[in-house]
């Protein structure tokens, strides 16, 4: 049996035919793409986090929830197109560009009125408004639309090509992996070479003294959550149509695991982020493979409290000295 | 100049309702259904959404204004920030008939009212205890708990587990079920000592995770999903109740409960720890340098927050007569610390207040009651940007030194 796709235990509707008898490599090559589709889309909600933890100190509580709405704005996307009849990679594209900017102005609006407000604030104040906004946009979607699980299009469509290795990657986890690469890479040079990039490194390392250099300190803030949400909105539609089924809770789970690679990688480091989520998404992959799907869910958070334990500057972060 | 800047807000709360209604514009409006590939395009709801984000807009707008205008008095020094409703609650003439009043409501209630009310009652009072529990850990000692209902459930599986295996009666099991969620206090605070605030919440919320999700795993150990049903209902010395008049007991049992609460967290606020929390809440390195023993605080504020919350799990085990991993989301702990925030951090009246507005205001209203976690979030929300002090802002002590007879 292939491991159960994390948010739909029990409930998975496309798990493709495959056997544990495929022998031991098959097996293990199977676990290992599982684990590294999964950890990719880790990686890209965990980004989001990361980013904007290291320029405002805040866990965006609501996060995990701009990449549900991402993953609905998909759906509804896709349900349109596929109603007038469009062809199924047109309805992929198109439906990956409008979610990424619904997302992205979710949340470059959940910043405004959940945390612009709160800045200077005590550091409790904007996490609890972080948990308001985020059960508040759950439940929003719970009215809207359904509270049950809503099965998602198939947009990626099996490649020929992928035929022969088709018993252990599946297409949409080549295309998820592939794209968040893409995505990943993107970032990168954002950051390193656009002016933009520039202004958010300098307000990450120092926000004070980005203002006194005439960084606008409040647009890269916006910029930093439109980012981060497109990012997430990215992950939402890809890991919908590849495991075919979302609902409204969808977003805190995968927003804690998220979170959990942004932690272990080293929380505000980009590359970290990365490394967390493909770490992440390898260990839940073979403990649910070797150990026991059950508890995979446990693994994820005993990872969680274990790091932020005994390492909490995480994997590539640097232990800092608190500042008095 | 008022004119104008009504003027101005009612602009920008159209612009707002505009872009909200933009925003919301596909989730509200169109549904799909992908397996029979119909659409369905519901547009009244797009002009719900135009005139409610209007109206919201406009509060928002207005409570910004009068947000401003509070920081300017308070820099200009003549606030005076005691609200109406604080100002009532300060009134010694007023405090005391108000409170023997509610008392005697409280004391005659099962009796004047069904027990369908009595029911009701009983579970805002045991959200009063959690409040007033975690009020403990958050709003006295600032270590932001997100996992507070594992330790509910801890005290509930303790009276279930023990009830059905060795047919334990509920006042063996209250104190073992103490015992146990102090336990479990100490558990988890052990390894956080050293995390700070949002660190800390994470851990806390993934514990819970963990403990919620081995609830529903271990299957030989908790019955999975199912859960326990068929728990006792408690007794006194062999007398066994009928439903009704087990509901009246736990009433009183949960009254009684709840004023030992009071009573405990009331004293506790004043005393040598109870200060040290505060210190601890306030600034965490220079209360080690006042010589607190950090460590001690903390540990105590985790303990003593999971006792009251895990012998609140027992009563409610009693109470229902079923427990299942389902009543122990992180949806619950969010729910307790809504009533906290809301009710004031650190304010022991504000806390109680806040329960039962956010429980049995759901209760009574029941349209309204799938929009309840909608207004709880929005709540949160809210209160922490324009009343970060919550209904009743936490009194501290003042000690005023009379140097004139020395």
């Amino acid at each position: 049996m292939r491991p159960v796709p994390w948010f739909c235990k029990g409930k998975a509707v496309r798990d493709p035919p495959r056997g544990r008898q495929d022998g031991f490599m098959e097996y293990f090559l199977q676990l290992f793409f599982g684990g590294l589709s999964r950890g990719s889309v880790y990686a890209l909600i965990a980004l989001g986090y990361t980013m904007v933890y290291g320029i405002i100190e805040l866990i965006n509580f609501a996060h995990g929830e701009i990449y549900m709405i991402g993953a609905f704005m998909g759906l509804i996307v896709a349900g349109v197109l596929t109603a007038m009849g469009w062809p199924t990679l047109s309805i992929l594209v198109i439906a990956l560009i409008i979610a990424v900017l619904y997302s992205a102005a979710y949340g470059y609006t959940v910043e405004k009125i959940a945390y612009k407000p709160l800045r200077g604030a005590p550091r409790l104040s904007p996490l609890i408004s972080a948990i308001g906004m985020s059960i508040l946009l759950q439940n929003y979607i719970m009215l809207a639309q359904t509270p049950d699980f809503l099965p998602f299009p198939r947009l990626i469509p099996d490649l020929e090509f992928m035929e022969p290795y088709a018993n252990f990657l599946a297409t949409s986890d080549l295309f998820i992996i592939v794209t968040s690469i893409a995505v990943m890479v993107a970032l990168t040079l954002f950051i390193k070479f656009t002016r933009m990039g520039k202004a958010m490194r300098a307000t990450a390392q120092n926000r004070k003294m980005a203002m006194l250099v005439g960084v606008n300190v409040d647009q890269v803030i916006s910029a930093t959550f439109i980012i981060g949400s497109a990012l997430a909105a990215v992950g939402g539609v890809l890991i919908a149509s590849h495991i075919g089924q979302i609902n409204f809770v969808i977003g805190f789970l995968a927003g804690i695991k998220a979170f959990t690679a942004a932690v272990l990688g080293g929380i505000g480091s980009i590359p970290g982020a990365v490394l967390g989520g493909l770490v992440l998404g390898w260990t839940e992959s073979f403990a649910a493979g070797y150990v026991s799907s059950d508890y995979e869910d446990v693994f994820a958070f005993l990872l969680l409290v274990l790091i932020l334990i005994f390492r909490p500057a995480g994997l590539l972060g640097k232990q800092r000295a608190q500042k008095v | 100049m008022a004119a104008s800047s009504i003027l101005n807000n009612l602009k920008k709360s159209a612009i707002a309702s505009l872009w909200l209604a933009f925003l919301t514009l596909p989730i509200m409006v169109i549904r799909v259904d992908t397996v029979e590939k119909t659409v369905t395009w519901r547009w009244m709801h797009l002009a719900y959404m135009l005139a409610g984000s209007f109206v919201l807009a406009l509060f928002w707008h207005f409570m910004m204004d009068r947000r401003d205008r509070g920081a300017a008095a308070r820099a200009a020094g003549t606030s005076q920030a005691a609200s109406a409703l604080g100002r009532v609650l300060e009134n010694p003439k007023l405090v005391k008939p108000l409170l023997a009043m509610g008392f005697l409501v409280a004391a005659v209630f099962p009796y004047v009212f069904s027990m369908y009310q009595t029911n009701i009652l009983i579970s805002a009072l045991i959200y009063v205890v959690l409040g007033l529990g975690l009020n403990i850990t958050v709003g006295l000692a600032g270590l932001l708990d997100l996992g507070y209902v594992a330790f509910y459930a801890v005290g509930a599986y303790a009276y279930a587990l023990l009830n059905m295996h060795f047919q334990l009666g509920f006042w063996t099991v209250l104190p073992l079920a103490a015992i146990m969620g102090a336990f479990f206090g100490l558990l988890l605070g052990f390894p956080v000592l050293r995390l700070r605030g949002d660190y800390l919440a994470i851990v806390t919320l993934g514990f819970g995770q963990i403990v919620r999700l081995v609830l529903e795993n271990w299957s030989s150990f908790s019955q999975g999903p199912s859960g326990i049903s068929n728990i006792a209902r408690p007794g006194l010395f062999g007398i066994n109740y009928s439903v009704e008049q087990a509901t009246t007991y736990i009433y009183y049992i949960m009254l009684a409960l709840v004023i030992l609460t009071i009573f405990i967290t009331a004293r506790l606020k004043d005393s040598r720890i109870g200060r040290s929390w505060l210190a601890l809440r306030e600034d965490e390195i220079a209360c080690q340098a006042m010589g607190i023993d950090n460590t001690k605080a903390k540990l105590m504020a985790f303990a003593l927050g999971a006792t009251l919350a895990s012998v609140m799990g027992a009563v409610f085990a009693a109470k229902t007569t079923f427990v299942n991993p389902a009543s122990f989301t992180f949806m619950e702990s969010a729910m307790i610390l809504a009533i906290v925030v809301l009710g004031g951090m650190g304010s022991v009246l504000g806390v109680i207040l806040g329960a039962f507005l956010l429980i049995l205001l759901p209760e009574y209203m029941r349209a309204f009651s799938e929009y309840r976690m909608l207004i709880f979030g929005a709540t949160m929300i809210l209160v922490m940007v324009f009343r970060p002090q919550g209904l009743i802002r936490a009194k501290r002590k003042v000690y005023k030194i009379n140097t004139e007879a020395a």
